[in-house]
């Protein structure tokens, strides 16, 4: 069976803003270092696929997928949009190599939020128009939801949560590529803005524009392009439920069953044993805990004893969102699962600079959709 | 198999019986705003069309000038070399005549539609945009010559409409 | 194709196509998707991951309509996905469920394409609106049907066709979708009645449009061994393709779509067809105007250059001629439910593979059937080949 490897990544870094560029321009400086990262490909004629994951009300236009080849240089060529999840994006190009038809395909997503003037009203309208929209509200009263659920069936406290805020946005200083690193302690979340109990402002990651694409390629060519691929071993995604009258809140359902599958596919047992780091989703701090437990990277309800003990910090056993996670880079919308991917490959290489962890060889990579969805992913990744 | 399937599922319902709140409906306007930053080629036309100029954007590796400008050409993969500007002139590549409005409601007085091969840019280099000053839409020929008609300098707005329409004209 | 696994077609279903349903959009996937698996022999349990065909979510008046329609689709507690290419979704999605299986991941993938169109109100159009360009387009009031009277404009005008050639399109897919129990608007129409319907955009009359409809259609995908165990008539995907052209609309020539001949010759790549029109038996080529079933069955190869109106003219396309194309009624009498009406296409050539069509059956005992769609800014081709 084919092998998979990331052979090549492209961050234009994220900010707070943009204003300077159009989103075809974003997307055309992330894709043009990609390339260049895999070898100096020329993706006229080098990459077999391209999948661009977007969707529309995010950018403004019915039928985004219009927008996307010419910046992108698949102008007759093979691209298609993936409307879902960016490692859902990644497991498509996983897939469409393994069928051995394909040798490199390009993963491209991106966030441009500070073009949405009403962004938290479009997510309101990814609710269920007839039993849930019209009540109303900010939409993020459900991550209130979910978090006062876990802490109740789990035992994690308000203080863990707060230690993630603390934790993500002190290691984003270490990432050129975060918009929102800062020094902050448990105080100052604890007296941000309460939002959503039991929630405060600082509990919730911010918006940041941003784009990134990925180069994957079959083992047949992955050491030409690059000396140092990185391996997909294996890649999960799930989609719970969109009923928010069936779903569970205390756990995160999609994260364990994406997991499962990508566990499967590496063979991965032991998770908290062979994984030496991850990458998870944590556009509000609870959801770091909430996800660790579901990835079985530690027993549920211990997430909050781990952080409290430093377990989870950049000299710790088994670091976790060393890139500042979406509490440190920002919330960039569908590139937000990207960028827990592309932590996990520049980690994988040796390339993380002053943030790089020693001796790492098998990394975790998960993202959620966000609100209202239970929709998510988890890859592992190697570079042996 | 559709012959083996005995029944397809689907209740139709009338427009008049929606229309008349008959079947139960629940309406929603969605409140969705953006900006979009116009980006550094895009901005270069707004500020043409506030000038009087229409922008492109030239490649110099495929030696295309492009309408409209974009950072980047898409056929070399590569940043474009510089932005100048075309004429504002051309010849009408197809057309069409519409009777009907964005929300499908019909019109009286016709809008007249083209896409405009400009001067000075590359071959096939079009543009979409409306024609005025012809009385009978069937003088409309393909390959005709036509030119901006352009607002006066202190209504223009940095917008596609800063050019009214194009009219007919014959050259020299 | 050592190591490549094969990908079967199992089973297929559909709901009516009509202007307005009664059923929201996830009861839609569902009634589709519960004919699909049933036809199928397997239960939900049985379907190892799902993808979604649908196009904007500004027709449902959902964001992110992928996820509000998971559950009604069989994506709960599921690896399931959204693949969107505008007009092309509904053939595309069966592309993608084809690497589900094939690539070895999922034994079994169930593929749905829905729309619910009528939930844009007062008229689906507004959605259109929203789908050009910010800057050069959106301001100057741009419509769909603009773009496409232009494209039709120049086809015509490259090739001197007239409208009535163009028009015995339309005549021959209503009257095909009289046999169609789904169809929204079968009908017996003459070429005179095409011509003397309302102008809507010149060269566009109201009779050469696909209406706006709400519709669901499904398919069951399998591997190999999971295919011979249920069936011994099975259908093969042995091709599937897609391209996209430039934003860029105004500067191609819209005459022919170089995109669609792209994506034709991947899929006719990987399915070993060198000779498109001696090699395909029967095809389901996207229609939502006449003329566009002329001018893809010349990206697909199936008619030289300007040829297609010949052929059309001389009875080849009908179901009893050499080359049946649209059998179904295409979107012209079936209806157009955006990506219902592309997987409504695949089931299509499903059905006639398996000598199942009723009615509908074309003449012979066809081997080898093509669908395809078109879509985004007259940029999109998706392809796929079958075999039986």
């Amino acid at each position: 069976m084919t092998d998979v490897a990331i052979v090549g990544v492209g961050c234009t870094g994220f900010k707070t803003v943009s204003p300077d560029v159009s989103y075809k321009e974003l997307m055309f400086e992330a894709a043009t270092r990609a390339y260049q990262d895999a070898g100096n490909i020329n993706p006229r004629k080098d990459i077999d696929a391209f999948i661009s994951v977007a969707e529309d009300y995010w950018e403004g236009f019915s039928i985004f997928d219009e927008f996307v080849p010419d910046q992108l240089g698949a102008v007759l060529r093979h691209l298609f949009t993936v409307s879902g999840d960016s490692i859902i994006g990644l497991g498509t190009a996983h897939m469409l190599i393994k069928t051995g038809h394909f040798d490199v395909v390009a993963v491209e997503s991106h966030g441009k939020p500070s073009d949405i003037l009403t962004l938290y009203d479009i997510v309101s309208f990814a609710m269920d128009p007839v039993f849930n929209r019209p009540l109303g509200g900010h939409p993020f009263y459900l991550a209130g939801l979910e978090m006062n659920r876990f802490l109740f069936e789990t035992g994690n406290t308000k203080e863990d949560c707060a230690m993630v805020a603390v934790k993500n946005r002190e290691n984003a200083l270490r990432n050129p590529y975060a918009a929102y690193g800062a020094q902050i302690d448990l105080d100052d979340v604890f007296c941000s803005n309460p939002y959503f109990y039991p929630m405060n402002k600082f509990d919730i990651s911010q918006p940041a524009d941003g784009g990134i694409v990925l180069i994957l390629a079959s083992d047949e060519v992955a050491s030409d392009l690059n000396d140092c691929p990185i391996w997909i071993k294996g890649v999960g995604w799930a989609t719970e439920t969109p009923s928010l009258e069936s779903r569970s809140f205390g756990d995160a359902v999609y994260a364990q069953l994406s997991a499962e599958m990508a566990y499967r596919e590496a063979k991965i047992t032991s998770p908290s044993r062979e994984i030496d780091f991850a990458e998870v989703d944590d556009l509000f701090s609870y959801k770091e805990l909430q996800h660790m437990e579901a990835l079985r990277l530690c027993d549920v309800g211990e997430a909050g004893q781990l952080i409290a003990e430093g377990v989870t910090g950049i000299d710790g056993d088994l670091p976790i969102n060393v890139s500042g996670g979406n509490l440190g880079m920002g919330w960039a919308l569908e590139a937000s699962g990207m960028q827990r991917l592309l932590e996990v490959v520049i980690q994988l290489r040796g390339d993380a600079g002053e943030r790089q962890l020693a001796d790492v060889e098998v990394g975790l990579a998960q993202s959620w959709r966000g609100i209202p969805t239970a929709t998510g992913g988890t890859a592992v990744l190697s570079n042996c | 198999m559709s012959e083996k399937i005995k029944h397809f599922p689907g209740e139709a319902v009338s427009g008049r019986d929606i229309r008349d709140g008959k079947v139960p409906c629940i309406k929603h306007r969605p409140n969705v705003k953006y900006l979009w930053s116009a980006g550094v080629a895009m901005s270069r036309f707004i500020e043409g069309m506030k000038a009087g100029k229409i922008i492109g954007a030239k490649c110099v590796k495929c030696k295309r000038i492009m309408v409209p400008p974009r950072a980047f050409c898409e056929e070399c993969f590569r940043p474009i070399d510089e932005y100048i500007p075309v004429k504002d002139t051309g010849t009408i590549n197809t057309y069409s005549v519409s009777y009907v409005a964005g929300d499908a409601s019909r019109i009286k007085e016709p809008i007249l539609v083209a896409v405009i091969d400009l001067d000075g840019a590359s071959k096939g280099m079009g543009i979409l945009h409306i024609l005025g000053e012809i009385s009978d839409w069937k003088q409309i020929k393909f390959g005709m010559k036509v030119k901006a008609v352009w607002k006066p300098a202190n209504e223009r707005e940095g917008s596609v409409t800063d050019i009214k329409y194009f009219k007919p004209f014959k050259e020299g | 194709m050592v190591g490549k696994k094969r990908v079967a077609v199992i089973g297929a279903g559909m709901t009516k196509f009509r202007r307005n349903l009664k059923e929201t959009g996830k009861e839609l996937s569902y009634e589709a998707s519960s004919i699909a698996l049933d036809q199928a022999g397997l239960e939900l349990s049985d379907i190892k991951s799902v993808v979604m065909g649908t196009a904007p979510d500004a027709f449902d008046g959902v964001h992110m309509k992928g996820e509000y329609l998971a559950d009604g689709a069989g994506g709960w507690e599921k690896p399931y996905s959204r693949v969107f290419v505008g007009g092309g979704t509904g053939v595309f999605a069966i592309d993608a469920g084809w690497w589900h299986v094939a690539s070895g991941k999922f034994d079994t993938c169930l593929v749905v394409g829905e729309e619910k169109m009528s939930s844009c109100y007062p008229h689906p159009a507004y959605a259109f609106t929203t789908i050009f360009d910010q800057i050069y387009a959106r301001p100057l009031g741009v419509t769909l049907i603009w773009i496409f009277a232009l494209e039709m404009h120049r086809y015509m005008h490259v090739h001197g066709i007239k409208k009535e050639e163009i028009a015995l399109v339309s005549v021959k897919n209503k009257r095909n979708a009289l046999d169609h129990p789904c169809a929204q608007l079968g009908a017996n129409i003459t070429v005179e009645d095409v011509l003397n319907s309302e102008v809507m955009c010149w060269p566009v009359q109201r009779l050469d449009i696909s209406p706006t409809s709400d519709g669901a259609a499904a398919l069951v995908l399998a591997s190999e061994d999971v295919a011979k165990k249920l069936t011994d008539n099975p259908v093969w995907i042995d091709g599937v393709g897609w391209c996209i052209d430039s934003t860029y609309w105004t500067n191609r020539d819209l005459y022919y779509p170089q995109y669609v001949q792209c994506a034709a010759q991947m899929a006719y790549k990987m399915a070993g067809i060198k000779n498109p029109p001696k090699e395909i038996d029967v095809a389901e080529v996207y229609d939502p105007f006449d003329y566009k079933e002329l001018h893809h069955m010349e990206g697909l190869m199936l008619a030289r250059k300007g040829q297609a109106p010949k052929l059309t003219a001389e009875g080849v396309t009908q179901r009893d001629g050499d080359l049946p194309i649209n059998p179904s009624g295409g979107l012209l009498g079936v209806g157009n439910p955006i990506a219902a009406a592309g997987t409504m296409k695949c089931c299509e050539i499903f059905w006639q593979l398996r000598g199942e069509a009723g009615k509908r059956q074309v003449k012979g005992d066809p081997r080898t059937g093509l669908a395809q769609a078109w879509g985004d800014l007259m940029q999109y081709g998706s392809v796929v080949v079958m075999r039986s």
